[in-house]
């Protein structure tokens, strides 16, 4: 790159580069505009509010104590875990971001952020994460982290997803992982409760996501993202849908079936389980080809009330029924 | 030897992320100082 302007202060061969003309050059130093937003954009805040909330449930039924400040730091580390393979993703998936409405302004294809910039703050972060939770808190709820952001990462983001139309069915085990991570965080150790609770985000990942695919099948096959709706079309898909939420609606309800949760629970689970059956046939009986798919964006609205109001119940569940073991020990 | 003149724009993003990344430095040396603190009082309790 040829200099825009030449110096030789101090006797020195300085040549000081105007930056203005820097930027976009083929092969110039290209130096960062991007603000302190711009990189707390890439970590998914929507996503990771999600990530928090259900290891936060794994946390709060746990049996067992944990101090609350190093609870704080396990979700902060959870937290931060799940941001840097949502910036590792934008970083893989720029190209495809770009030429997609809904992720077109992203960070790295809007030209906020360098994709280097993304990748070293994904690793960096990704590395803090892991190594705080293993030091604060334990090494199997860090490797659990470590396993997470790997598989989300290089199986779902790399692998699966231009490659399968069942990319989210199995890359959705990376956004289920959160509740058994804060269980582990409290317990060391992993149990079929938490098992559970991994599985109730695990069934609900693919009819949530093909809903939204429904609706931005478009968007999918531009990119050649060979999501179900563009692979095996929107009959098969929307039957997928319906046994996927029955699978959900069912899963739902295991903690009370299973005894770690109250009845009361259970009715409130099977109420909201009925709920996302009712939604999913709503978008069975869509018309094939239907242009505005309300009745799939009525049940992608749905489906994250839904998960947020099922670990709200089991939360809230589990805190009262310790209140009450506490008040009768009193007694 | 050479030097970059920064823009405005430039100024002021690398100044908003020093800030950020103080601000996260200072709360790394507070969650460490808090932490050891906790184990050290877990530890002679038991």
């Amino acid at each position: 790159m040829r200099p825009a302007l030449s110096d030789n202060r101090n006797g020195t061969n300085m040549r000081v580069i105007d930056n203005h003309e820097a930027i976009g050059t083929e092969g110039g130093a290209r130096l960062s505009e991007a603000s302190a937003r711009d990189f707390f954009e890439l970590l998914k805040p929507r996503v990771m509010s999600l990530v928090v909330f259900t290891a936060l449930a794994g946390m709060v039924m746990a049996p067992g104590h944990i101090n609350p400040f190093i609870g704080f730091i396990a979700i902060l580390c959870i937290a931060v875990g799940a941001g840097a393979s949502g910036a590792l993703n934008m970083w893989y998936d720029a190209d495809i971001d770009a030429v997609m409405t809904r992720t077109a302004k992203r960070p790295i294809p809007a030209g906020k952020i360098l994709p280097r910039e993304a990748l070293s703050f994904g690793l960096t972060l990704s590395a803090f994460s892991v190594c705080i939770l293993g030091i604060v808190v334990n090494w199997l709820s860090a490797g659990l982290l470590a396993f997470t952001i790997f598989f989300y990462v290089v199986i779902y983001t790399m692998w699966l997803k231009r490659s399968t139309p069942q990319n989210i069915v199995i890359g959705g085990a990376a956004g289920a992982f959160p509740p058994m991570i804060g269980w582990a965080c409290v317990t060391n150790g992993i149990a079929i409760e938490s098992i559970v609770l991994f599985l109730i985000t695990f069934l609900w990942t693919p009819a949530h996501f093909w809903a939204l695919a429904l609706f931005k099948m478009r968007d999918y096959g531009a990119v050649g993202v060979p999501m179900l709706p563009n692979v095996s079309g929107e009959a098969t898909t929307k039957t997928q849908i319906v046994i996927y939420a029955v699978l959900t609606a069912i899963i739902g309800v295991v903690p009370a079936a299973l005894g770690f949760s109250s009845l009361v629970y259970g009715a409130f689970a099977a109420a909201l389980g009925l709920g996302f059956i009712w939604y999913s046939i709503g978008v069975h009986r869509m018309p094939e080809g239907d242009e505005k798919m309300v009745p799939a964006k009525k049940l992608f609205a749905f489906s994250i009330l839904y998960l947020f109001a099922i670990f709200s119940a089991l939360m809230v569940d589990h805190l009262i029924a310790t209140l009450w073991l506490t008040a009768g020990k009193v007694a | 030897m050479e030097l970059v003149t920064l823009t405005d724009a430039q100024k002021k993003s690398r100044r908003g992320r020093n800030i950020a990344l103080g601000v996260v430095l200072f709360g790394l040396v507070a969650i460490f100082y808090i932490v050891t603190l906790i184990k050290f009082s877990n530890g002679m309790v038991q």
